[in-house]
């Protein structure tokens, strides 16, 4: 038992954090901020969670988003997908364990990971459209978003949504509110297992090795922390049973990185491209003060003159 | 009988100096319209293309405007390219005589055109641009198709976004890189921004670039139409 988290008070509070705690600013820099927070955490055990969607009611409810009545389409989703009004989903998937021969309903908590190397940062072109915290939110800034989709191209989680209503992105803030005044996640507040719980990361890791103690004493001896080095870790992380296949849990990629097609393009091709272009500039304005301007001269004028009056001698 | 880029309606007027007609008034206007479109696509994608030029989306009003309207624009050229390619494709075929032309480009670089052969209505050089153009035109309007998040976005995988936005921005640089070539060349070859707004050049502009060009100008005249343009 994690112990839960508190109350709100009734009294005014300030908040915890501001844009001087910035470490990353899409497309811009930042000082570095004078004071390192303690980096905060999400645990989602998902051999706690009894799917019931209370952590994605509360998020529609604190977020105040509408998502749309959806259709049911016959499978636990809903909606089907990840949405600008669903900043969460749980994923429902069916396995046959080849080694008991056991159904398994693995349910998976989707959202952002909140990764310590954030690729949606890295893509993003608009100055200060994505921020990140130093006690490791990363937050989308709506007024500064352009709506480009270039986050959802950078994040390897799959995550942001662009809407089509105000054409900025969307996704998980971590309750970036709330936990500004000491509150911890809306979802993690809702849920009555706590399969969410919420803290700093140091004190999610510690609880999460008691919970896979647990898990392996009960014979699932792959069971693991789910906080993917590839991406620096993340503040959202996972205890799965079967954290060999974190793809089982509808598709958690099991070594998640930036792709190397978005390194490349935010990094050599921008400076190997403004370079070039500016040499081409250079080289054009060089050539120019060396060998001056290509210019007609009065014989040009005069053969044209000849070939144009040879040939037309006594026709025109 | 003309040659393959010599035009029905490109004259040669005598006098002092000779006039040559060389762009007709639809022609210019296709390129202007081509020119603008060019011009702003590379603004407004520069403005996304890195953080130190994001200050150009104020141009067009902010960014959000400048993501919306950039691939409107690129729809904009890629059709009125498309008209400046089937008025001018013909013209710029390869010859013979281009390869020689590109052999001494030092020459043509140091104002020495007198030892670089004769060529047609378009010299190697400039050949190689309009060929360019066509090519990244295609690759920057496949791509930007896939990377155009408002509306096609549900029809291609995150993999082949990533792959159309590293394809379009270095398709971007180059074509960029080719516009600057060609907008040089028009102002160091002095008498050539006249082919473009007025429509006609001198004829000793003529003699000293296109010199084949000009011979088969005057030299079609006494075959095809007569010497006064019948549409005057
Ligand atoms: C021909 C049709 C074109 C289409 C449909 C198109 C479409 C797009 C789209 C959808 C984007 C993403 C941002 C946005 O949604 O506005 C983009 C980015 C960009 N485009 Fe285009 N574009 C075209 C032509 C061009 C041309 C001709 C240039 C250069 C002169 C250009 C330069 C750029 C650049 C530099 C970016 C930013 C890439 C980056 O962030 O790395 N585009 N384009
Ligand atoms: S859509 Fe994403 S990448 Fe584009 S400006 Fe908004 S947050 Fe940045
Ligand atoms: S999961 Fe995606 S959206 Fe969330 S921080 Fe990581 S890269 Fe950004
Ligand atoms: S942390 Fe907040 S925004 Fe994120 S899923 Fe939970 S309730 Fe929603």
């Amino acid at each position: 038992m994690f112990p839960p988290l508190p109350n709100p008070s009734t009294t005014d509070t300030a908040p915890r954090f501001s844009d001087k705690d910035l470490i990353r600013r899409s497309a811009s820099t930042v000082p570095a901020p004078e004071q390192q927070l303690t980096e905060v955490a999400k645990l989602i055990d998902v051999s706690k969670c009894i799917g019931c969607k209370a952590c994605q009611t509360a998020c529609i409810g604190w977020n105040d988003t509408h998502p749309e009545i959806g259709l049911n389409a016959g499978v636990y989703e809903n909606p089907a997908d990840l949405t600008p009004d669903m900043f969460t989903l749980m994923r429902y998937s069916e396995w046959d364990n080849p080694e008991t021969n056991e159904l398994e309903w693995l349910i998976r908590k989707d959202g952002c990971m909140h990764c310590a190397d954030p690729g949606c940062l890295k893509a993003c072109p608009a100055p200060g459209a994505i921020v990140q915290y130093s006690n490791g939110i990363v937050d989308f800034v709506h007024e500064n978003c352009i709506g480009c989709g270039y986050c959802i191209k950078g994040c390897p989680f799959n995550i942001p949504r662009i809407s089509k209503v105000d054409h900025t992105a969307y996704k998980c803030t971590l309750c970036s509110d709330r936990v500004a005044v000491g509150q911890g996640p809306a979802c993690a507040k809702a849920c009555p297992t706590q399969a969410i719980v919420f803290g700093t990361k140091d004190e999610m890791k510690q609880h999460a090795d008691g919970r896979i103690k647990d898990l392996k004493s009960r014979g699932y001896s792959n069971a693991g922390l789910y906080d993917p080095p590839g991406v620096g870790g993340t503040h959202v992380m996972y205890v799965l049973h079967h954290a060999d296949q974190p793809e089982l849990y509808s598709g958690l990629p099991k070594e998640p990185k930036i792709s190397p097609l978005v390194e490349a393009w935010k990094g050599v091709t921008k400076y190997a491209g403004l370079t070039i272009l500016g040499v081409a500039a250079g080289v054009g304005l060089l050539h120019h003060l060396v060998m001056g301007p290509n210019r007609v001269s009065e014989t040009d004028e005069e053969h044209a003159e000849e070939l144009t009056e040879g040939k037309n001698d006594g026709r025109v | 009988m003309a040659a393959y880029d010599v035009k029905p309606n490109e004259q040669v007027h005598p006098g002092k100096p000779v006039i040559v007609d060389r762009y007709t008034v639809g022609a210019r206007i296709n390129h202007w319209i081509t020119a603008a479109s060019l011009i702003l696509l590379a603004l407004s994608g520069l403005a996304m293309f890195h953080p130190s030029l994001f200050f150009l989306s104020r141009l067009f009003g902010g960014g959000q405007f400048t993501r919306f309207i950039h691939p409107w624009i690129g729809v904009l050229l890629f059709v009125s390219f498309l008209g400046l390619f089937l008025r001018f494709w013909k013209a710029n075929l390869w010859r013979p005589e281009d390869g020689t032309w590109l052999a001494r480009f030092r020459d043509v670089l140091s104002n020495h055109e007198d030892n670089v052969p004769e060529v047609g209505k378009y010299n190697a050089g400039q050949k190689l641009v309009f060929w360019s153009m066509s090519i990244l035109i295609i690759i920057l309007i496949s791509s930007g198709v896939v990377i155009w998040q408002q509306y096609f976005a549900a029809y291609t995988t995150i993999g082949h976004q990533r792959i159309a936005l590293l394809v379009h921005s270095i398709a971007a640089v180059a074509i960029i890189g080719v516009w600057i070539i060609h907008f040089y060349s028009a102002i160091w070859v002095r008498g050539t921004i006249p082919a473009m707004t007025r429509g006609r050049v001198t004829g000793g502009w003529a003699w000293r670039h296109h010199r084949k060009w000009l011979r088969e100008l005057i030299a079609g005249k006494p075959n095809g139409r007569s010497g006064s343009n019948p549409a005057e």
